[in-house]
C-alpha cells in the first residue's frame, strides 16, 4: 500500500480515543477510557494512566497468566534447575521451548532447557490430591538426573484443592541432601497478568537461592544484570560488551543463568536493571539486604547502550574502567553508525506502534528514534503506574484485592554479609554528578506530546488502531502478529523476536536496523491485490490478433 | 548433545512424564471450534489458558487464532466463574459479534465445578445472547485424556444443532477428525468427485489458510455453516473418521436422529483411504469414479517404484493413536517396519490396534499410549531407527540421534505447507511417501561415500 495515501487519513488522537471506546458497553468504555491516555504535557508532571487492572472477560486480550510470568519468564531460561510443573499437562506442554531463549552450557554441561516435566495430573489426583504423586515426580527425576536443584511450579488445580507443594518441596530437599527443591505459588488466577508471577518467581530465588554460596567469586567491577532474559540471544551480545569493557557480570537474573550465579549474585558490587518491571523489587532486597545499590540501564539501542556502561564505569569511579569503556565504545560505533548511513534513508519519518511486556515497549522506542521513527502509540501488556509515570508514584499506588494476595518479602540487613558498597556521601556525591540511583522515569515522559499511550491494549483497539492511524510497523506479540498482518501493515514480534536477535546492544542494534528496514520496505505489502482487482472495470473486449 | 540428560537405561516412571506427546484438553475443543462458520472460541478459566492455545495454534498455522476467555482471577476462583461468563457473553457480542460461542471449560472452572450449560440458561434467560446468535459448551478437563479428547468433545457438542425433520436430506455427515484445513478440503474434494453432498464438520479450510489481502477478518469464509450443522440430523448416515476424535460424535447423531454411524480409521495411506471411499460409496450409493482410481493407481505406482528405499527400513513415531494407527498401517503396507509407537493419548485400545497391524510384520514393537518423547528417545538409543515422524519436538532427538525426520501431526512450528497440502486421501498418500523418500534419499546422498555417490535414485 502506498504509504503516502495512507498518511491523509491521519487522525486527532482524541478522535481516536473516542472512535476506541464507541463500541463497548458503557462499563467497559468506562473502564478503558482511564486505560487510554493522550500524552500532554502537565504542570505538575506526567499524566495519570490506570494500569496493573484486571482484564475485562470477554474482551480477547494479550495478557497471559501468573504461571506464564513464573515459569516462563524468569525460570524458563535458567540452564541446569529443573522446572517441574505440577498439574495437568498444557501449562508445562506449552512453556516448552517457545520462548527462545538461549542457553550456552557446552558439550556438556547440565541443560535441562530442552526438556520439559510435569506430574500430568489425572482426576484422581484431584480429587485425591497430588502431594504424593509430586513428591514421588521429584524423586524419579533426581534418580534419573541428579540435577542440583528442582523447582516446582503450582498449577490453577492445585491452588484449589490444597496442595501443600511447598511442604513437599521442603520434605523432599530434605530427603535427597543435594538437592535444593522449591516451589512456586504461581496459580494461574492470581494476580491480573504475568507481573505477578514474575513477583513469586524473584521472591523465592531471593529467598532460596541468593546468598547459598559465599565461596569468593574474582573479578573486577562486578554486577549483577537484572531483568534480561537472553531472547534470540540479547544477553550474550550484553555479555560480550561486559567482556569486552573488563565488567564482570556475576549473574544475570535470569538469561542464560546457572544455579550458581544466582547463589553467588550478593558479591556483587552493582545491580543494573535492564526490565524494571520484572525485578525492581529484588534489586531493592539485595541493597537492602547485602547494601548493593542499583541503577537503570538499558541496553536496547547502541546509544541507550553506550549510556548504559558508562553509567556502570562512573559508578565504580576507576579512571581505567572510564577509558575502557570509552574505547569500546569508540570501537563499536563505527559499525553502528555505517548499518545506521545505509537503512536510515529508508525508514527515516516511518512511524511505529509498540505494545508489549512491561519495559520494551519503552525500551525500543530508543531503536526506532535511532533510524527516524516516530512512535505514536504505545503501551504495555503487563506493567504497573510506576513504569509508565516513574517510580515516584510508588508511594501512592493503592494496593487492590488482586495484588494483595501477591507476597511481598520483609527484607532486614544481613548480619553478616551486609556492606554498603559506597557510603552515604559517596551516593551523593554521584547523583550530583548525574548517576541517579533507584531511579526510573517511566515511558510516558519520553514519547512526544499527543502520542497515545495504551495500557493492555485488546484485539479490537489494536485492529481500530492500525486502520485509523495506519502505522508502518506494528509491535507486540505471536498472538497480535498476523491479524494486524492481514491487514496489509508488518508486525514484529518484540517479546520473542519471530526469529533472529540479538537486538540487545551495539550488534543487536544493527541487526535490529536490518530487520525494521526488510520489514517495512518488504515488496510483499505491495501484492495485496490483483491486476483484476486494481482495476476491476473492462472499458472494452479483448481482441485477439 | 540437546537432550543429554536422558539416559539410555529405561528406569520404571510412575509420576512425571518428561517431554510429552500430548497437550491438554482446551486446545482440542478451541482448533475444533474454530471450524464452525461465524464462531468465537471462548475459555472458562484463566487469561493464560486462552493465550497459551491461541499461541500454540498460531505458531502452527501462521495466522491469526481470536478466541476470548472469561479471565478468572482469585475471586472468580473462589464464587464462580459465572459472572465473569456472562460478562464475557455481553461483552463479545457488542465487540466481536459472533454467531457462535464455543466455550469450553478449563482445569480450574471444572475443579470448582462451574456449569455450563446452567449459566447459559441463565444467560438466555436474562436476554445476554442476542437473537438468532447461540452459545455452544463442552466440558473438557485439562487432567482428563488429551488435546484429542478435547477436540472430541466440543465436535460432540456440535451435534447439539442438529435437527431432524423427519425427512432424509440425502447428505452424508463426515466427522473428519483433527486433521488439516487441506485435509478437511480434500475430503470434500473427494466426497464432490463421487457426486456425495457431504457435511464435514468441523471443517476449518478456508478459516486457517485464509489469503492475504489487506483486509482482517475476524470470521472468515470457511467453516461450517449453521445451516449444515442443523441438516447433520436428516443425513442418511454419518462417517466419523478417527475412533478418538470422531467416533463420539457420529454415535450422538445416532442416538439423537437415528443417523446411522460407521467408525472409520483417519483416511492416511492405502488401505484406509480405500476403505473410507468403500463406505462412503455405500452408504451414499454411487459408483467410485474413474479419477479416484486413477488417483488411487498413482500412489501403488509410487510405492512400487520406489520401494527398495522404503523397505524394511525402521520408523520410530510419535503422535495422536488416530493418526499414528493409519500411519502404522500405511508404513507396513509399504514394507517399512514401525518398531517405536507413542501417543500421549490414553486408551488402552491404542496399543492393541498398532499390535495388530504391527503383527504381520514379524518384528517386536514397542507401543505406548500415555507415553511421551523420552520414553520414545531411550527406545531409540536401544534400537535406533532410520526415520522419525513426528511433530516438531522430536527434531530434538532427530538431531541428537542423527535421523532423518518427517514432520506430521501437531504442532509444527518450524515447517510450513501442512494447511495447504493435503496428507489424507491418495493424493495426500502420495505427499507422504513424498516426504518420507525426501527425508530417506537426502540422508543417503549425505552419508553414501563419493565413490558410490549416485545421480540417478
Amino acid at each position: 500500500m502506498a504509504t503516502a495515501e495512507k498518511k491523509m487519513v491521519r487522525l486527532d488522537p482524541t478522535d481516536v480515543k473516542a472512535e476506541l471506546l464507541k463500541k463497548y458497553p458503557p462499563k467497559v468504555a468506562r473502564k478503558r477510557a482511564k486505560q487510554i491516555l493522550i500524552n500532554e504535557a502537565l504542570e505538575n508532571g506526567t499524566p495519570e494512566i490506570t494500569a496493573n487492572v484486571r482484564t475485562i472477560p470477554g474482551i480477547i486480550t494479550m495478557r497471559g497468566c501468573t504461571y506464564a510470568g513464573c515459569k516462563g519468564v524468569i525460570m524458563g531460561p535458567t540452564r541446569d534447575i529443573v522446572n517441574l510443573v505440577h498439574g495437568p499437562i498444557g501449562c508445562s506442554f506449552y512453556a516448552w521451548l517457545t520462548r527462545r531463549n538461549q542457553t550456552d552450557a557446552g558439550e556438556d554441561g547440565e541443560n535441562y532447557m530442552n526438556y520439559c516435566f510435569s506430574t500430568d495430573m489425572q482426576d484422581s489426583d484431584i480429587i485425591f490430591g497430588g502431594e504424593k504423586k509430586l513428591a514421588k515426580a521429584i524423586q524419579e527425576i533426581y534418580d534419573l538426573m541428579h540435577p542440583k536443584s528442582i523447582t516446582v511450579f503450582a498449577t490453577c488445580p492445585v491452588g484449589l484443592i490444597g496442595d501443600d507443594i511447598h511442604t513437599v518441596a521442603k520434605n523432599m530437599k530434605e530427603k535427597l541432601g543435594d538437592c535444593n527443591v522449591f516451589a512456586f505459588s504461581c496459580e494461574g488466577y492470581k494476580g491480573v497478568s504475568q507481573s505477578a508471577g514474575h513477583h513469586i518467581a524473584n521472591n523465592q530465588i531471593f529467598r532460596h537461592l541468593i546468598g547459598e554460596n559465599d565461596e569468593p567469586r574474582e573479578g573486577k567491577y562486578r554486577i549483577n544484570l537484572l531483568g534480561e532474559y537472553n531472547i534470540g540471544g540479547d544477553g550474550f551480545e550484553i555479555d560480550r560488551i561486559f567482556k569486552k569493557c573488563g565488567i564482570t557480570c556475576l549473574a544475570t537474573f535470569s538469561g542464560n543463568s546457572t544455579y550458581d550465579q544466582f547463589a553467588t549474585a550478593h558479591q556483587a558490587d552493582l545491580n543494573a536493571v535492564m526490565c524494571h518491571r520484572s525485578i525492581n523489587y529484588v534489586a531493592d532486597m539485595l541493597e537492602t539486604k547485602f547494601g548493593i545499590p542499583w541503577i537503570k540501564v538499558n541496553f536496547i539501542g547502541a546509544h541507550a547502550t553506550a549510556k548504559s556502561l558508562r553509567k556502570i564505569a562512573a559508578y565504580f569511579e576507576d579512571q581505567e574502567l572510564i577509558d575502557r569503556v570509552e574505547e569500546v565504545i569508540r570501537e563499536e560505533m563505527p559499525e553502528v553508525e555505517k548499518a545506521l548511513a545505509d537503512v536510515r534513508p529508508r525508514t527515516e519519518g516511518k512511524t511505529a506502534m509498540l505494545f508489549v511486556g512491561g519495559s520494551r515497549a519503552h525500551h525500543y522506542q530508543e531503536l526506532f528514534r535511532e533510524l527516524g521513527m516516530k512512535t505514536i502509540s504505545a503501551g504495555y501488556e503487563f506493567a504497573h503506574r510506576d513504569d509508565y509515570e516513574g517510580r515516584h508514584v510508588l508511594p501512592t499506588l493503592k494496593v487492590d484485592a488482586d495484588s494483595r494476595n501477591i507476597e511481598e518479602i520483609e527484607v532486614e540487613p544481613d548480619e553478616k554479609r551486609f556492606r554498603p558498597r559506597k557510603s552515604e556521601e559517596e551516593l551523593k556525591a554521584l547523583e550530583a554528578e548525574g548517576l541517579k540511583f533507584k531511579e526510573y522515569r517511566g515511558l510516558i515522559p519520553e514519547m512526544e506530546e499527543n502520542t497515545l499511550v495504551i495500557d493492555d491494549l485488546n484485539q479490537y483497539e489494536a485492529e481500530k488502531l492500525v486502520e485509523l492511524m495506519q502505522p508502518d510497523i506494528f509491535c507486540a506479540g505471536i498472538k497480535e502478529k498476523f491479524s494486524i498482518q492481514k491487514l496489509g501493515v508488518p508486525m514484529k514480534q518484540l517479546h520473542s523476536y519471530d526469529s533472529g536477535g540479538p537486538y540487545a546492544g551495539f550488534k543487536g542494534a544493527v541487526n535490529f536496523y536490518h530487520e525494521i528496514d526488510r520489514l517495512v520496505n518488504s515488496r510483499v505489502w505491495g501484492y495485496m491485490k490483483a491486476p483484476w482487482q486494481e482495476n476491476p472495470q473492462l472499458s472494452a473486449a479483448y481482441v485477439w490478433e | 548433545m540437546l537432550l543429554r540428560h536422558t539416559p539410555k537405561e529405561i528406569s520404571e516412571r510412575s509420576a512425571v512424564t518428561i517431554n510429552p506427546a500430548k497437550t491438554c484438553q482446551p486446545i482440542g475443543a478451541m482448533y475444533a471450534a474454530l471450524g464452525i462458520h461465524g464462531c468465537l472460541p471462548h475459555s472458562h478459566g484463566s487469561q493464560g489458558c486462552c493465550a497459551y492455545h491461541r499461541s500454540t495454534l498460531t505458531r502452527h498455522y501462521k495466522e491469526p487464532i481470536p478466541a476470548a476467555t472469561s479471565s478468572f482471577t482469585e475471586g472468580a476462583s473462589v464464587f464462580g466463574g459465572q459472572a465473569n461468563l456472562m460478562q464475557a457473553f455481553n461483552n463479545i457480542f457488542s465487540v466481536y459479534n459472533p454467531d457462535v460461542i464455543a466455550v469450553h471449560t478449563t482445569c480450574l472452572s471444572e475443579t470448582i465445578g462451574d456449569d455450563l450449560p446452567q449459566i447459559r440458561k441463565k444467560a438466555i434467560k436474562e436476554g445476554k445472547i442476542p437473537e438468532g446468535k447461540y452459545v455452544l459448551c463442552a466440558s473438557t478437563p485439562s487432567y482428563v485424556g488429551s488435546h484429542v479428547t478435547g477436540f472430541s468433545s466440543m465436535v460432540k457438542a456440535m451435534t447439539e444443532f442438529s435437527e431432524s425433520t423427519g425427512k432424509k436430506n440425502g447428505r452424508v455427515n463426515i466427522i473428519p477428525g483433527w486433521v488439516e484445513p487441506c485435509d478437511m478440503e480434500e475430503i470434500k474434494r473427494m466426497s464432490g468427485l463421487l457426486g456425495v453432498d457431504a457435511i464435514v464438520f468441523p471443517d476449518t479450510s478456508g478459516v486457517l489458510n485464509a489469503p492475504l489481502t489487506g483486509e482482517y477478518k475476524m470470521f472468515p469464509d470457511g467453516g461450517t455453516t449453521m445451516a449444515d450443522l442443523k441438516a447433520t440430523g436428516d443425513a442418511v448416515g454419518t462417517l466419523a473418521l478417527g475412533q478418538w476424535c470422531s467416533a463420539d460424535a457420529a454415535r450422538e447423531l445416532d442416538k439423537k436422529h437415528k443417523v446411522p454411524a460407521t467408525v472409520l480409521d483417519m483416511p492416511f495411506g492405502l488401505r484406509a483411504t480405500d476403505r473410507f471411499v468403500d463406505a462412503l460409496r455405500t452408504i451414499a450409493g454411487v459408483t467410485v469414479p474413474e479419477q479416484i482410481a486413477v488417483e488411487r493407481g498413482q500412489l501403488v505406482d509410487m510405492i512400487s517404484d520406489m520401494h527398495q528405499y522404503l523397505y524394511h527400513k525402521k520408523v520410530a513415531l510419535a503422535g495422536d493413536p488416530d493418526q499414528l494407527i493409519s500411519m502404522t498401517e500405511f508404513l507396513v503396507s509399504i514394507d517399512m517396519l514401525p518398531v517405536h509407537i507413542v501417543t500421549g493419548t490414553p486408551g488402552k485400545k491404542f496399543e492393541k490396534r498398532i499390535r495388530e497391524i504391527t503383527a504381520e510384520t514379524g518384528v517386536e514393537v514397542n507401543v505406548k499410549a500415555k507415553g511421551d518423547f523420552f520414553l520414545l528417545h531411550q527406545w531409540i538409543k536401544n534400537e535406533p531407527v532410520d526415520l522419525l515422524i513426528s511433530n516438531t519436538y522430536g527434531k530434538y532427538i532427530a538431531r541428537d540421534e542423527d535421523i532423518p525426520l518427517v514432520r506430521w501431526g501437531f504442532p509444527i512450528l518450524d515447517r510450513q505447507g501442512h494447511q495447504y497440502f493435503p496428507t489424507v486421501g491418495y493424493k495426500g498418500g502420495i505427499r507422504l511417501l513424498e516426504k518420507i523418500l525426501t527425508a530417506l534419499l537426502d540422508r543417503k546422498d549425505r552419508d553414501d561415500e563419493d565413490k558410490k555417490f549416485e545421480l540417478v535414485l
